[in-house]
């Protein structure tokens, strides 16, 4: 239902796209020196924020790139699109 | 009877097109124009239902899609009959036929009418209370409890209409065609915008239908003529599309709305036939304007539910749109003055009005003069505390309010009557506007909620917006449309209304007795009363949430249109807490219910999924073969001849791979191919195993985890040449493991060239096994030298069939020699049939994916999904030996020596044997170690695959089970329903150990 800005092929449906989950994760370099506490922080632990969250979306039915998305969860309004790799804009 | 209260002239019906219809099995006539309901209230008929849980007797409340009463079961054909359709929104057809609902034996003689006298012990919520004890019993309960909860009855056939969807894209939708819809329409589509226009009605106008004349003038016309001329001049735009019969369903995020058209309910059955039934529409629009109007409230007071009991503006549309008089004493019941238009229709037509009940003090309203000049009588600061009558109101009992409208004083006068007009005041329809996420706003003094904020590109206009007097309605809505569409059109308009009195409100009506002896209803369709509410605040429920579903109030199909406002009012009122600070229940889609056919569209049968068939799937079909479904694909699942069965067929396919030569479809297994200068290092990173050193021409198993070490997927990849591979997924990973590796590639390891290409449609494989499986190979790819030093297990060669290039790798999954040719997809079919031929000498026996898993397990192999489920590592499969311990990272790795993946007591894959070798185990039974005479047992693990085993003459199973590698040679119990099987953990593969087969 909302419309995407898909930072290639432009405005496209919700449909055409599917969800990624929390950006800005990096998988660490050096897994050996992390404590099992840590590994499952960046295993499991994620932020569920009422409000404005980035997030990762990737164009499924389309040109297939992952990329950068700055939703507001309490009214789904998307406040602007950047691609992967990228800082969210201020 | 026959329309004995249809007026003998006026109404929009077709008095030139009598229409026959069947109500309750009764034979009736109406005509082209009328509902169901406006057609029944012409032969007098009121009574149409029995109400849910008590089985009162109800008749019509109104004349829309607000209506919870009259809800009937339309059609009599088992694959188009529907339960709870409106009576008021059915439009009458030759030869229609409708029954009432709820009832037995008849809506005039209910049996289970006995509810309404046991009714102090069903209150709301009583089956949170009941039932409970002795448990045993509730299967008993439960028999009784599914015979009575519903209305009607679902169909019990295919639906054989058609449905479509619609996508459509407008800069202005205007939602509502009524005095507000008609006028934005007309500002938007002179403006030269792409408009589309909706209103669920056949007819258009809204409120204004069924207005008295002498009312109401708009530019000198009357309402009738002021609809039908701003209507053709809406035709003359090329630009505006106006659809009737349509309701929005949901009006969703960044204006995107689904709206429902109806296109041949209302045509007979021969201009019915091939047609498109209904059409959704799924909207985008840039700009929404909400016209959606209010709806009508009643009053709520002792028994205000008995047939003949009705919206005051429903009577009068019945009155002057469909030329239908609903009684001939009537009694009109209000708080404001329109019902006062109700009373002047009425009398125009001859209609005996007998009093005017009014709970205000006085008004100065100029219909209240009109009223008063034509000598009817009206009782100020008056109530009526109770209906009287059971299949019909026959004289309400009425009573003066004290000053403070708390209570009634004084004596009971009582006036018979055979019709109750009720006007309780309008309700803004917010439904959308909420939906929509708008927040509402509460007026404190006009009683009602109203939209406030919104943050879509939308617009509330008329009634729904809170404005009321239709003169200022066409004021607004040319200022409010004007700024939202940023035009200016001139409001030139003369409207010519009447001034009117104020309004008072009382959500629950005083009355001379006690709460507990009254029933006054709140939500008709769910049978809740005022004092189920009093009952839910009394044991604590203190959110309307709560309320609502404690009590049912709302939920019914209606979905409270008529008994929301009542139900806060009343909990406002004994919680002494503010309208507005209680807020509204969630408004849901879709305003109103719609048929899974129109949901579905086009998607049923074949069209439900996709289907994906192998280039070869007509030769098994017209082989025999039985398909199993593996994701959408049909894969041939075994080959019955001469009407044997599954297991007699997999058990001769099994026993033939291994004795002489097996064929088997393995074209869905998902293929990528893999190209760059970095594509080694890659596939390092993703498989647990070591690549690096991967000879070019040769295969290698490889096994993929999830980042928490669980296994994910599996499969063979041959390195093609120097920065070239293939890799193969099993059947159902293909999409996930491209899209996880794509995933890698671009947000982790963006600095590696690696290309992947998705192939899996774009090759066949045709897998060839048994001890001749090199003999048919030799017959079919004739330039290939198949010795075994010159092509050795687990390697590759390129192929030429018939100038044809194809791949041919060594590798085996059944445990037998084996090779798999790949080549593309469409000649995958011919080579299928050239390897059949070649193998005819050798019996070749084609076998399907059954037979492949029993093959497998006898080696045991693992299937991923069947062994694994997420939860299980490469040590719990005691596959150590897969794990490359010299890489210093791969997907899933860290996870592998995290404390719960290195506890001791994880489940473990091992053999099980039975006992009695001919006893094949169930697949999930579970295992224990220690039999008891009653729950609970520990249960170690489960078994995971089972089969009976012809070329090993016993069955075998695969199972994980809790230390199971410590747990060889021990003996486990298996409890059935009816027996317990005795098993022995054994090694987990059962053939061949040393892996000889492989060479033939």
């Amino acid at each position: 239902m909302f419309i995407i800005k898909c930072p290639y092929c432009g405005e496209r449906d919700h449909s055409e796209f599917s969800h990624g989950g929390e950006a800005h994760i990096n998988r660490p370099k050096k897994p050996t020196e992390l404590s099992d506490d840590q590994w499952a922080e960046y295993l499991f632990m994620r932020k569920n924020i009422k409000g404005l969250q980035y997030e990762r979306w990737n164009h499924a039915h389309g040109c297939r790139q992952w990329f950068n998305v700055a939703r507001d969860t309490s009214n789904d309004k998307i406040h602007f699109v950047y691609k992967m790799g990228e800082n969210p804009p201020k | 009877m026959s329309n004995t209260f249809r007026l003998t002239s006026g109404g929009e019906i077709n008095r030139a097109e009598r229409i026959s219809f069947k109500f309750n099995g009764k034979n009736l006539f109406g005509y082209k124009g009328d509902t169901l309901a406006s057609a029944l209230l012409a032969n007098g008929i009121h009574l149409v239902g029995r109400s849910f849980k008590y089985h009162r007797p109800r008749g019509f409340l109104g004349s829309g899609s607000e209506e919870p009463n009259a809800i009937v079961q339309l059609h009599k054909d088992k694959a188009k009959t529907e339960p709870n359709i409106r009576a008021t929104q059915i439009e009458i057809f030759e030869g229609l036929e409708a029954k009432s609902q709820n009832c037995w034996p008849s809506v005039n003689f209910d049996i289970s009418e006995i509810n309404n006298f046991l009714s102090p012990i069903l209150p709301a919520g009583f089956y949170y209370k009941t039932f409970m004890w002795p448990a045993k019993f509730w299967k008993k309960y439960e028999y009784f409890i599914r015979k009575s909860a519903g209305l009607g009855f679902a169909p019990t056939k295919r639906d054989p209409d058609l449905y479509e969807h619609q996508y459509y894209h407008c800069e202005v939708l205007v939602i509502g065609s009524g005095p507000a819809g008609l006028t934005a329409a007309m500002i938007a589509a002179q403006s030269g915008k792409k408009v589309l226009l909706v209103d669920e009605k056949p007819e258009h106008g809204g409120s204004l239908v069924g207005s008295n004349d002498q009312v109401t003038r708009i530019d000198n016309k009357t309402p009738k003529e002021w609809i039908q001329n701003t209507y053709l001049e809406l035709l003359k735009n090329k630009n505006i599309k106006i659809l009737n019969r349509t309701s929005v369903a949901a009006y969703h995020n960044y204006n995107y709305l689904i709206m429902m058209q109806n296109l041949t309910d209302h045509l007979n059955e021969n201009d019915k036939k091939n047609k498109i039934r209904q059409r959704l529409w799924k909207v985008r629009a840039e700009k929404v304007i909400l016209a959606t109007g209010s709806i009508e409230r009643t009053m709520v007071f002792d028994c205000n539910d008995r047939p003949g009991i009705m919206l005051s503006s429903a009577v009068r549309k019945y009155l002057n749109h469909y030329g239908v008089k609903c009684g001939n004493n009537v009694i009109i019941f209000s708080n404001n003055d329109d019902a006062y238009e109700t009373a002047l229709s009425l009398h125009d037509k001859g209609v005996k009005i007998k009093a005017i009940i009014d709970i205000r003090k006085e008004s100065n309203g100029e219909l209240v003069k009109n009223c008063v000049d034509l000598g009817i009588k009206i009782m100020w600061k008056h109530t009526i505390v109770k209906a009287e009558g059971h299949k019909r109101i026959n004289e309400v009992v009425i009573m003066k309010l004290s000053s403070d409208n708390n209570s009634v004083v004084g004596d009971k006068i009582k006036i018979s009557c055979d019709l109750l007009c009720v006007s309780g005041g309008y309700t803004p329809a917010v439904h959308l506007f909420t939906q929509s996420g708008g927040k509402l706003a509460f007026d404190e003094k006009k009683f009602y909620f109203y939209p406030e904020k919104t943050s879509l590109d939308q617009i509330s206009i008329g009634s729904c917006s809170g404005i009321f007097n239709l003169k200022k309605i066409i004021q607004n809505t040319y200022i409010k449309v004007n700024t939202f569409l940023k035009t200016n059109i001139k409001d030139k308009t003369i409207v010519s209304d009447y001034k009117s009195g104020g309004f008072d409100n009382i959500w629950l009506l005083p009355s001379n007795k006690i709460s507990g002896k009254t029933k006054s209803f709140i939500d008709f369709q769910n049978d809740s009363t005022a004092n189920d509410i009093k009952l839910a605040l009394r044991e604590g429920f203190k959110s309307i949430e709560h309320v609502k579903r404690y009590t049912t109030t709302g939920m019914a199909t209606d979905q409270g249109k008529i008994a929301n406002m009542h139900a806060l009012g009343i909990i406002s009122d004994i919680t002494k807490t503010k309208m507005g600070e209680l807020g509204t229940t969630t408004f849901r889609p879709p305003f109103t219910p719609l048929t899974f056919g129109a949901l579905v569209g086009r998607n049923v049968k074949e069209f439900f999924d996709v289907t994906r068939e192998t280039p070869m799937h007509i030769w098994h079909k017209n082989n025999g073969a039985k398909f199993e479904d593996v994701g959408q694909w049909k894969r041939a699942w075994y080959y019955p001849i001469n009407n044997e069965s599954m297991y007699n067929a997999v058990q001769r396919e099994s026993k033939a791979a291994r004795e002489n030569a097996g064929i088997l479809d393995a074209s869905t297994l998902g293929k990528i191919d893999i190209q760059g200068s970095d594509a080694s290092e890659f596939l390092n990173r993703v498989y647990t195993n070591a690549w690096s050193k991967l000879g070019i021409s040769k295969c290698r198993y490889g096994l993929m985890l999830n980042e928490d070490g669980m296994v994910y997927d599996d499969g063979v990849t041959t390195r093609l040449g120097e920065n070239h591979y293939i890799m193969t997924t099993t059947t159902g990973g293909a999409a996930t493991v491209m899209s996880k590796l794509e995933d890698y590639l671009q947000t982790e390891w963006p600095e590696l060239k690696v290309f992947l290409t998705s192939v899996t449609d774009h090759f066949a494989t045709v897998s060839v096994c048994g001890p001749h499986s090199k003999k048919i190979l030799e017959k079919v790819v004739k330039n290939i030298n198949f010795a075994d030093q010159e092509f050795p297990h687990m390697s590759f060669k390129e192929g030429i069939i018939d100038n044809i290039k194809c791949r041919v790798m060594r590798i085996s999954f059944t445990g037998e020699l084996s090779y798999e040719i790949n080549i593309q997809a469409n000649y995958g079919k011919a080579v299928w049939e050239k390897c059949m031929k070649a193998g005819k000498e050798f019996n070749i026996t084609p076998y399907g994916t059954e037979a492949m898993h029993l093959l497998r397990a006898e080696k045991g192999f693992v299937i991923v999904g069947q062994e694994t489920d997420g939860t299980v590592t490469p040590g719990d499969l005691q596959m150590d030996w897969i794990i490359n311990k010299k890489k210093y990272d791969f997907i899933g790795k860290r996870s592998l020596y995290r404390s719960d993946t290195m506890k001791e007591g994880r489940k473990q894959m091992v053999g099980l044997l039975t006992e009695n070798p001919n006893e094949v185990l169930e697949e999930g039974a579970q295992i224990v170690a220690e039999i008891k005479k009653n729950p609970p047992m520990e249960m170690l693990g489960h078994v995971t695959s089972s089969y009976f085993s012809p070329n090993l003459k016993k069955s075998i199973a695969l199972a994980v089970i809790k230390n199971g590698k410590n747990l060889k040679g021990k003996k486990l119990y298996i409890p059935m329903k009816k027996k317990v099987i005795e098993v022995i953990v054994s090694d987990t593969i059962f053939l061949d150990k040393e892996g000889s087969r492989l060479n033939g």
